[in-house]
């Protein structure tokens, strides 16, 4: 059974992004090892990230090096990947659904021929074919999907899996994977890239919890911050409220912002628009917070309070402060 | 300034939507032009203004509705239409929609830039526009929350989930766009009426040189194996506030464990 190459998703300053120890723990349930790929954009795998891999049971990292091209450039990206699933054999690349993998996806298929499946939320083999677990249409239909290439690429969801070290740890090699990126994947400039600040919450994408605000609050998040900084959770928004400036856009959940599928969605003031709800329909479990009984959020939520957010929700905020002593 | 802008026929998300055998039902008579696209079709007349010259041409591939996303294109200002429309192609997965649609650009003589939306409204992957772009063998420039055409230089701004970059290439470029990056005109009634003289073209797999093979379910790498209606929830619980709402909530959720 051949390899699982993940691609390792990192920060600026190199430390894994969470939903990687996720793809980790859901390529060892696949058989055959487990190996890595780190784009070096910059930030090198510190010791303690590599400590985390070999917890995690990643026996190979493969610094995957540009010969000066840059690494943010999707294109470029792809290329090292094709060659290195050539080079190493491996049959199934996993990443995290987002947006920059989805395009790094799109070329692999073009380039290597792989099969690709994204905003997988399950992965199994099945008969030695790879099986996607899916939803679609806002959550509202469940699909399993199959591979049919030699060579899968899935895009896995924030949140699918539990993350877990492996039984033993070991220790990753790391392994230098240089590349000349070709001229057509130099085509696209990356003339200037602004790396967002850390906001001391998780982020947005791949928090357990997300407390999420809309036009109700009538551009006040300072309650919902505050429920959010008690429970660890990101704040997010609908596209009212990031129109409206009251928080950043990248905070906007929806079909054209950050899909999420926390265990825990607190939405108050929010209505439920379709758009919004093929964001974050695939939650665990929603809560809704809102003073219109009729709002189409009640229809998802497996708890509504019909209220008034204002008063909701700092009650909710200090109770949970007071249980939590 | 040649300009394809390629646009997807989808059911309204406002509607009931459903698979039938893995694929997204098409039957339903409530479809539409997905919404994102008309964002894609603002982007390019507006850059054609701007540059005072050039045309749009719109794309699209899908069954006999689908003729009504490229018409409200024509009538938005597009100057010609094409639908690509061939029983072969149902089924076809991201890759399989790219080769046609990269057939169709290239039918019509190229382009200088092509412009989709940021994703379909029905399937969300995003794969295609960057699978386009990838086939024609032009720089691709995804998610344009702006873009701006300079002589022959297309440089966009994008919001990705951990940073926001500024991002070049020269022409010939395929540039996917968000909701962010305009406002989309409605069509007016001169609109209206003009797009009733304009052409639309109607392509199968044999005009495009398309071997069928490689679309639809034949040239699919994924397979849908099993679709069903996710089950309702059970064991929901809707309170009025009488005062202690959030008392009640916060037991909720410690009792189960999800705090
Ligand atoms: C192409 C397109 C893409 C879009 N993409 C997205 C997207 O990605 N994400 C997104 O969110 N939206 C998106 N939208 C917008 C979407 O259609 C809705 O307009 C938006 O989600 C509504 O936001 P809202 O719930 O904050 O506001 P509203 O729909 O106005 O709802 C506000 C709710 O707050 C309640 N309320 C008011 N005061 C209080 C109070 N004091 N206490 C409790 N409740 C209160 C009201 O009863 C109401 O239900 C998109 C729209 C289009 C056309």
């Amino acid at each position: 059974m051949s390899d699982t190459l993940v691609l390792l998703d990192h920060t600026a300053s190199g430390a894994l992004r969470t939903p990687v120890r996720e793809l980790v723990t859901l390529a060892r349930s696949l058989g055959g090892g487990v190996t890595g790929a780190w784009a070096v954009d910059g930030a090198e795998p510190s010791a303690q990230t590599l400590a985390e891999l070999g917890a995690l049971g990643v026996t190979q990292v493969y610094r995957v090096t540009a010969d000066g091209a840059d690494l943010h450039a999707a294109a470029v990206l792809a290329e090292g990947l094709a060659g290195l699933l050539e080079a190493t054999g491996a049959s199934t690349l996993l990443a995290t659904s987002s947006f920059e993998n989805k395009e790094v996806a799109a070329h692999l298929a073009v380039a290597t021929g792989a099969g690709v499946v994204t905003d997988a939320d399950a992965l199994e083999r099945v008969d030695g074919a790879l099986v996607a677990g899916k939803t679609v249409f806002a959550g509202t239909w469940t699909t399993r999907c199959a591979v049919r290439a030699a060579l899968a690429v899935v895009l896995l969801k924030a949140n699918s899996v539990v993350a877990a070290d492996a039984d033993a740890p070991v220790e990753p090699q790391v392994t230098e994977h240089a590349f000349t990126a070709s001229a057509s994947a130099t085509r696209v400039r990356v003339v200037e890239r602004t790396e967002r600040p850390a906001t001391g919450r998780p982020d947005l994408g791949s928090a357990h919890i997300v407390v999420t605000g809309g036009r109700g609050t009538e551009g006040d998040f300072t309650p919902l911050e505050e429920l959010a900084d008690v429970l660890g959770a990101a704040v997010g928004a609908t596209r009212v409220a990031t129109d409206e400036g009251w928080i950043g856009h990248d905070a906007q959940i929806g079909q054209t912002g950050v899909t999420i599928s926390p265990r825990l969605y607190i939405g108050a003031g929010v209505s439920g628009a379709v758009h919004h709800r093929g964001g974050m329909q695939a939650s665990g479990t929603i809560v809704a917070i809102n003073s219109d009984p009729d709002a189409p959020i009640f229809e998802i939520a497996d708890y509504g309070v019909v209220g008034d957010l204002t008063t909701v929700v700092p009650q909710l905020t200090a109770e949970l402060r007071r249980l939590k002593g | 300034m040649k300009i394809v802008v390629c646009v997807k026929y989808v059911p309204d998300i406002q509607s009931d939507r459903r698979l039938v055998d893995g694929r997204t039902a098409r039957d339903g008579g409530d479809g539409t032009l997905n919404e994102l696209d008309e964002n894609a079709l603002e982007a390019a007349l507006s850059v054609v203004e701007a540059a005072g010259e050039g045309s749009v041409v719109v794309v699209t591939v899908g069954p006999d509705d689908a003729v009504d996303a490229v018409r409200k294109g024509l009538q938005m200002g597009a100057d010609e239409a094409v639908h690509v429309l061939d029983d072969a192609i149902a089924g076809s997965d991201a890759l399989g929609t790219a080769r046609v649609l990269a057939a169709a650009v290239r039918h019509v003589g190229g382009a200088d830039l092509v412009v989709t939306g940021m994703a379909g409204l029905d399937g969300l992957t995003s794969l295609v526009p960057t699978a386009l772009a990838s086939l024609l063998d032009v720089p691709a420039l995804p998610l344009a929350a702006s873009l701006e055409v300079t002589g022959s230089t297309v440089r966009v701004t994008r919001n990705l989930d951990h940073a926001s970059e500024v991002l070049e290439a020269d022409l010939p470029a395929l540039v996917s766009v968000t909701d962010q990056a305009n406002e989309p005109r409605y069509p007016n009634f001169k609109g209206i009426m003009a797009a009733k003289k304009k052409p639309v073209t109607t392509l199968t797999l044999a005009d495009l040189g398309l071997d069928a093979t490689l679309v639809g379910d034949a040239g699919s790498r994924t397979e849908v194996l099993e679709a069903a209606p996710r089950p309702a929830r059970e064991d929901r619980v809707l309170v009025n506030d009488t005062g202690d709402a959030g008392v009640k909530l916060a037991a909720y959720l410690v009792e189960n464990q999800l705090v």
